[in-house]
């Protein structure tokens, strides 16, 4: 593994909103302007802390979801018991401010030099950070070849769903809801299983890169999968999120 | 620099009595047991498992399961701190404390680097898994540890961020050096001490 150049203490710094933007129902993209920001690279997250009038903190970790070079953003799903995402994804609005740092984590991300063929594959708000990958692989232009396997409850849930179809043929993106699907669906049904992966994985001996992120269930279970259809085990990246 | 006040935050939960005190700086009580691993979680058959003492290139002492089994373990209360910000209150676990284990070897070493089946490793202090701070955990909750967990067996060091208790565990090298871990090598804190909030390299 490359040791990565070890940077100063991560500071906070004042984060101004400057846009929250609906992407599902209980999903929000918050755009921020960071005047210190250091820059950061797909696939990386950040920390936010949030101050209460009588001085209580709450501090939550989130994936960037913008590619290298772009102002940063996070995309937030509300979870109902959660004291962090309600706020985030009903209160906050342009102007108002909080505090972040980072970039934090040096793993779970992509450039142009690791190569591929990508596979991503994500459950849920685990698009996030992989959104992150392919917006990076576009604006580098890339020739990588990259397939996402996004797999959510219903087609309302997808999250990036307009920008994801906009990929058309420069990356293959591929949708399958597991509790309903629309009239006429022509993605897949269900939870990922072998039969989607012998679809749209990458066999093995084209030493594919794999990202999975989700829920740890699905991430435990795409994991798995992807070991039994060869693939080693360092080349399978994981990013798993469960809890508040 | 003051904390700017987001506008519209409240704290929703106060601590209850039982909590106050026991989350460092940051840190969120969960319920649940959520997972951090960075790829795919190893299955080792427990006739193939064994747990080495190594230093300089030689085994000094191994242990096969049932060796490893009949140890004496410890029961163990610990509340255990994630650096993704979630603590867990009062787990309970079974484990061979790792005194116990290096008892039976000699050494002058002072830094130990933890490995594991899927080449996770996670560097520590040889006095920070010495004397009743560091178990080699095989059950959680009175259950055989389950493999997302990090079973069949993985370090209990619950002093430090939950990352230094390295699950699928397989031996112990020792060093006359620090030599920094896996995730100490993509940036987090050398140490992690959830107390004084040693998340990242340089907190």
């Amino acid at each position: 593994m490359a040791g990565t150049a070890v940077r100063g203490r991560l500071t906070w710094q004042v984060a101004t909103v400057t846009a929250v933007t609906a992407e599902t129902d209980s999903v929000r993209t918050i755009a921020l302007d960071l005047p210190d920001w250091p820059g950061h690279r797909a696939g990386q997250h950040l920390d936010v802390r949030l101050t209460a009038e009588d001085g209580y903190n709450a501090e939550r970790s989130y994936s960037i979801a913008s590619a290298d070079g772009e102002p940063v953003a996070i995309t937030v799903e509300r979870l109902d018991d959660g004291e962090v995402s309600p706020y985030l994804t009903r209160e906050l609005r342009p102007g108002d401010q909080m505090e972040v740092r980072g970039p934090i984590g040096n793993w779970f991300t992509w450039g142009t030099h690791d190569g591929g063929p990508l596979l991503l594959i994500a459950g849920g708000s685990g698009v996030v950070p992989l959104r992150a990958i392919l917006r990076h692989r576009e604006r580098s232009g890339s020739s990588v070849p990259a397939r996402l396997l996004y797999s959510s409850r219903t087609l309302a849930d997808v999250i990036y769903r307009a920008e994801l179809d906009q990929y058309g043929g420069s990356a293959e993106v591929r949708y399958t809801l597991t509790r309903s699907q629309p009239p006429g669906w022509g993605g897949f049904a269900g939870r990922v299983d072998d039969a989607m992966l012998a679809r749209i994985a990458w066999p093995a001996s084209q030493r594919p890169l794999a990202f999975i992120c989700g829920p740890t269930p699905f991430v435990e279970a795409v994991a798995e999968l992807l070991v039994a259809r060869h693939y080693p085990v360092s080349r399978v990246k994981t990013e798993r999120f469960g809890g508040a | 620099m003051t904390s700017p006040v987001s506008r519209g935050f409240h704290r929703l939960r106060r601590p209850t009595g039982a909590e106050a005190g026991k989350l460092p700086p940051g840190q969120h009580v969960t319920t649940d047991f959520p997972v951090l691993s960075a790829g795919p979680t190893p299955h080792t058959p427990l006739q193939e498992w064994t747990f080495s003492i190594r230093q300089g290139g030689q085994t000094l002492r191994s242990w096969t399961w049932p060796e490893f089994q009949g140890m004496p373990a410890e029961t163990v209360t610990a509340d255990i701190h994630c650096v993704t910000r979630w603590s867990k209150l009062g787990t309970v676990w079974r484990g061979v404390p790792v005194a116990a284990l290096l008892d039976q070897v000699e050494h002058d070493a002072q830094y130990a680097l933890a490995f594991s089946d899927g080449g996770y490793t996670t560097n520590l202090p040889v006095k920070d898994v010495s004397g009743g701070q560091a178990w080699l955990a095989f059950d959680y909750d009175g259950q055989p540890l389950a493999p997302e967990h990090g079973g069949p067996a993985r370090l209990l060091v619950p002093h430090l961020y939950f990352w230094k208790s390295a699950k699928w565990v397989r031996g112990l090298e020792l060093l006359g050096h620090d030599q920094p871990g896996f995730w100490e090598n993509y940036g987090y804190h050398n140490y992690g001490d959830p107390w004084r909030e040693q998340r990242y390299a340089g907190d």
